[in-house]
This record gives C-alpha cells, structure tokens and sequence, in this order.
C-alpha cells in the first residue's frame, strides 16, 4: 500500500489551490459578463427579437441593468455573484440559477457514464496497444484511436441513433429518465449520449495511456518485477499500471471539459433535458443572462474540477507533493 | 538518412565562413525533414486525404457535380446510386455537389482560424515568452480564456456576435489563440536563454531582431505541428457551430449545416446526415494523421498530451 501522505497536509494543499484561482475566477467572471458587451448593437434590441415594441424592449434593458453606467453594472454584477444570483433567464423566466441546478443531474449522470466508459475503454485500448506494440493489435487500436479524435460527436449520435434506434430498435433515441427512479430505463436512454460523447475521449486517452504505458515497461524496474518471476500480470497491473496512472490522471481534467463542451451538441441531438440542452436553447434564443451564467458555472465547475484532479496527482505522485515546486 | 548526413558533410566542408552558406543547411535540412515526412506512413495517407478534399474543394465548379442549389423536386430523396452517387437531398438537390461545394467553406473555414492563429498565437507568445513583463498578464489572460471549454466559449462568442460565416472565425480563433500563444511562448523561453541568443544580445541586436531572426525560427516546430491541431479543431468545431444554427446562412452550406439540414430526415435518408459528416470525419483524419507524421518528425519530444 502507498505511504499515508497525512490529511492535514492534502486539505492544506487543497485550499492552498482554492485560493490560488480566485484571481483567476475572477478574471473569468469578467468574461462571461462581458460577453454581452460583443453583441453588435444594443442587446435589448437583439433579445427582444423583431417585433418587440419599444416599451418591451425598455424593459428588457432596464431587467438587464444595461440603462445604468458601466462600473454600475459590474458592481451590481458582482454583488449578485457574492449571493449566488447569476441573474433571470428571459427565455424561462426563472432565475437562471435555479434553471441550471434542475438541469444539472441530467448531465452530471451522463457525464459520469462517460467519464467511466472513457476510463475503462480508452485505458483497456492503450494498455492493449502498448503490450502488443507494432502488432496488428497495436495497430488496430491506434487506427480505432485515432477515429475516435476525428469523428465529430454529434454525427455519431446521429449515426448511432440510426443502427440502434431507427433500425435494430435496441435503444429509444432519446430522452431521459431518472437514474433514482428507474435505473435501467435511464441505462438505456443515457447510453447512446454516453457512447456518443465518450469516443472523442476514448480515443484521446487511449493515445496517452500507450505511450505512458510503452515509456514505463522500457523501465528497469519493470524488468526486474519480471526477472523475480512475478506473473505478467501482476507486472502490468500492479507495477506499470501505479505509474500510467499518473499521466493518465492529468489529463482527468482535460477529458471533463471536453465532456462538457460536447453536451451541448448531445443532449441538444438525443433531446435529453440537461445543462447542455439548457445553454443551447439559450443561445438559440439569444438568452444571455442565461449564457452568461451557464459559462460561468462551467468554468467555475472545471476549476473545481481541476483542483481536484490535481489534488489526486499529487496523491498519486509523491514528487508533486505539497509544496514541491507546482 | 541521406538529408541529414549531407548536412554533415557540408559543415565539415571549407566555406564555413561564407554568409551564403547558411541559407545551404537550412535548405538541405529542410530537404531531409521533407524527405523523412515522406517516409512517415501517416503522414503520407494524412498528406493524400487533406490533398484530396483540398483539391475537391479548390477544383469544385469544374469537378461537373452540378450546382449544389438546383431542385428538382421529381428527384427527391434518391437514395446513392450510379445516378446521385451520394443521393439527393428534400429538394432533389444533389448531395455529392452540396458536399463538394461545402468543403470550400468548411476548409476556408479552418484555414483562417489557422492563419489568424499563427500571427496572433505567434505574436502573444513571442511577447509573453520574450519579454517577462508582459508574461504575468498575458498569461493570466490566457489561462482565463482556456478555464472555458472550448467548444463551449466558441458557442458563446458566436452567439454574442449573431450567425455569420466571419462569426464563426473570431469564435474559433479566440477560442485557439490561447493555445497556440502558450505552446510558442514555452519554446521561446527555451531558446531565448540558448547561448547565441545571449551572444546576439550582447553584440547589441535590437530585441525584434534577436525575436524575428534568432529566436522564432528556432520556435517554429512545435508551432507548426500545433497549427495541423488547429486546423482538426477548427474543421470539427465549425460542423458543431454549423449545425447549433450559428454559422454562414444556409445558402452556402458548410458541412455542418448539411448535417444539421439532413438531421429532420434522418429516418427518410440517412445519407442526408451521413454523407457531409463522413466529409468532416475525412477531413479531420487526414489531418490528424498529417499531424502526428509532422510531430513524429519535427518534434518527437511533444507528445499527445497537448489538447
């Protein structure tokens, strides 16, 4: 078992990093607000759509703050951030807040399936590649790889819908159920999204568990695991296995935003109700209280996120340990 | 490998003094990096499928796929066939000349988000890796860009700017020039410390000297093999853009918007929908694949793991 690294020292490490990003935050939160400010012309005027009459439009404007002074506007947009009020979606007329937290299990569960069909799959390939190295395995996996990385992933959707749905009439082709409800009805409806979303991922972390994986058996200690007679499986999974895992971890962080990146497109293609669909719509209805929050939260979920990850390196890694030179 | 060993042999030759002689390497050194690319296996099938759609694209209005807006209602919803090699559309239009033509938008697409990320991406990261004031707030800013997803942040911006062909370039580009601006600036504060570099300061070289001449063309490998990333990127994030409704309007179609057009026909006519994203999906192998022969060759040191 590996070495206790003391909990006090990983919670120290943990909110050493929280405080690190809070210039970070908010810089970021200065983007999402000014993202209202690249909308060609007056905003009100966009959202408000054709034939809103002038009064509408007004009102709009003076919903949004937009009729007050600039340094208004970002004072009165941070001291809602400080109370966690991202503002009112128009399009829902609920506060937008609110609206993402309805919609968030949706794409947590799907992005959880993903994320575990992307670890057992794409580690699976790139061991599989690595041991078998310049073999037809090798080459079979990499090819599988590299389409993964280059199929764009709502089309897989759709193509997917179209063998499983449309034709074999395995899977509905779309929809969402509640996982607490009906375990298995959400099993199906979540796993043509999942498989969609995950490819890209699969195929990315495939790439990186290979070389990982070939750059550690070239290691000495490898050969000797294997020169005192431990089974070959023991040698992979015990020994190679502790230090793929470690570049493997690092890039946790990168496949959790490229999961969520790709909701948007899936869940709007697989009709599921979830965050991505929410910001999508949004977007479509020019809603940008709505797209402003939902940015912001993304973000502020992937630096979390991202902490985390690294806090799990550091466990994984003793040499980035506490205060060692990150 | 004959490329490098000529420039061996040159160096040990007499003329090492001649000025002129410089420009000899660098030329057999490219020879024999152009030379080893060819010997790379993915990087040549990379080479042939980006030629291909490229060629597609440039050679379209002579290629005899007909105009890709001409209906004819009586032949709608073909299947493929020897007749509509890739079937034929709700309005009889024909899917092989919406896919040919789409490739020009689609590639012109990604070939200005590349363009527009070699000179910002290469001017911020020059800036930030050569002169250390500027570092701080340049990459502060970069990192703030690069919290979003990117997908994520293109949609945002896009919609920010209202649906249009140039939209989708700023969105991308944004999206991308911190990216690339991070990747050159890690090779510039490599080689700015290098000892000619040192020795060029020292000699009085004005620092846009020393950056154009001595440090980025010593950059310029990991950034070229970045840019083949950017451009897969750009092609796939534009089919997602396309396809959101945030692109060019549809009457000149990029990939995604055909997908997103064939997507209400899906159970009618699947090769609506399959078709433009095979298109992409080629595309964006062949790029990948030139992507990695130029990583391979150029920089073995830079692995996968830059996203």
């Amino acid at each position: 078992m590996r070495q206790g690294v003391g909990l006090p020292a990983m919670m120290a490490y943990f909110i050493k990093r929280l405080v690190q990003c809070i210039p970070l935050l908010l810089l970021v939160s200065l983007l999402s607000f000014g993202l209202i400010k690249l909308v060609p012309g007056d905003p009100a005027v966009v959202m408000g759509g054709t034939n809103a009459t002038a009064a509408e439009i007004a009102v709009i404007r003076s919903n949004l703050g937009l009729d007050r002074p600039l340094h208004v506007q970002i004072l009165s947009f941070y001291g809602n951030l400080a109370q966690g009020d991202l503002g009112r979606s128009l399009m829902l007329g609920q506060p937008v807040k609110d609206a993402i937290l309805e919609r968030l299990p949706a794409t947590a569960w799907m992005a959880l399936y993903s994320m575990v069909l992307t670890l057992l799959v794409g580690l699976a390939i790139g061991v599989l590649a690595a041991l078998y190295h310049n073999t037809w395995i090798d080459q079979g996996a990499m090819t599988v790889a590299l389409l993964g990385v280059s199929v764009p992933n709502f089309w897989l959707g759709l193509v997917l819908i179209l063998v499983f749905s449309v034709h074999l009439g395995w899977l509905p082709t779309g929809g969402y159920v509640e996982p607490s409800t009906d375990l298995l009805g959400w099993l199906r409806s979540a796993t043509l999204p999942a498989v969609s979303l995950a490819l890209l991922q699969i195929g990315l972390l495939a790439r990186i568990t290979r070389s990982a994986m070939l750059e550690v058996l070239r290691q000495d200690y490898i050969r000797t695991a294997r020169a005192k007679g431990l089974s070959e499986l023991a040698v992979i999974g015990k020994h190679a296995m502790a230090n793929v895992a470690i570049p493997v971890v690092t890039v946790v962080g990168l496949i959790f935003s490229v999961l969520l990146s790709g909701s948007i497109i899936v869940e709007t293609v697989f009709s599921v109700p979830g965050m991505g669909a929410l910001l999508g719509n949004a977007i479509l209805r020019r809603d940008y209280p709505m797209i402003q929050g939902g940015l912001l939260f993304v973000a502020t979920a992937l630096m979390l996120l991202n902490i985390l990850v690294d806090v799990a390196y550091a466990w994984f890694d003793p040499r980035v340990r506490v205060g060692g030179g990150h | 490998m004959p490329g490098s060993i000529r420039g061996c042999a040159w160096v040990g030759g007499t003329d090492v003094a001649r000025p002129s002689g410089i420009g000899v390497v660098r030329r057999s050194l490219a020879l024999g990096t152009f030379r080893r690319l060819l010997r790379h296996r993915a990087f040549v099938i990379g080479a042939v499928l980006l030629g291909a759609m490229v060629l597609m694209a440039l050679l379209a209005p002579w290629l005899g796929t007909g105009d890709p807006n001409k209906m004819a209602v009586r032949m709608r919803f073909q299947p493929p066939s020897m007749d509509h090699l890739l079937g034929t559309d709700n309005l009889g239009r024909s899917m092989l000349s919406r896919v040919v033509f789409g490739a020009q938008l689609s590639l012109m697409i990604g070939l200005w988000v590349v363009l527009l990320n070699a000179v910002f991406g290469v001017l911020l990261g020059a800036l930030a890796g050569y002169f250390s004031r500027l570092d701080g707030p340049l990459m502060r800013l970069a990192d703030a860009l690069m919290a979003f997803p990117s997908v994520l942040l293109a949609i945002g911006i896009a919609a920010a700017l209202g649906p249009s062909t140039s939209t989708v370039v700023i969105a991308l580009a944004v999206v991308y020039i911190p990216r690339t601006a991070r990747i050159l600036r890690a090779s510039v504060l490599v080689v700015r410390e290098l000892d000619y570099v040192q020795s060029a300061r020292v000699a009085g070289a004005s620092h846009w000297h020393i950056l154009f001449r001595h440090i980025l063309p010593n950059s310029m490998s990991p950034l070229i093999v970045q840019l083949s990333f950017v451009f897969a990127y750009a092609v796939l994030s534009e089919a997602v853009l396309g396809f959101l409704g945030l692109g060019a309007p549809p009457t000149q179609p990029s990939w995604g918007i055909l997908i997103a057009e064939g997507r209400g026909y899906i159970r009618e006519a699947w090769w609506l929908t399959f078709m433009p994203g095979a298109a992409i999906a080629v595309t964006v192998l062949g790029v990948n694949l030139l992507g990695d022969g130029l990583r391979d060759v150029l920089d073995p040191r830079l692995k996968i793991e830059q996203g």
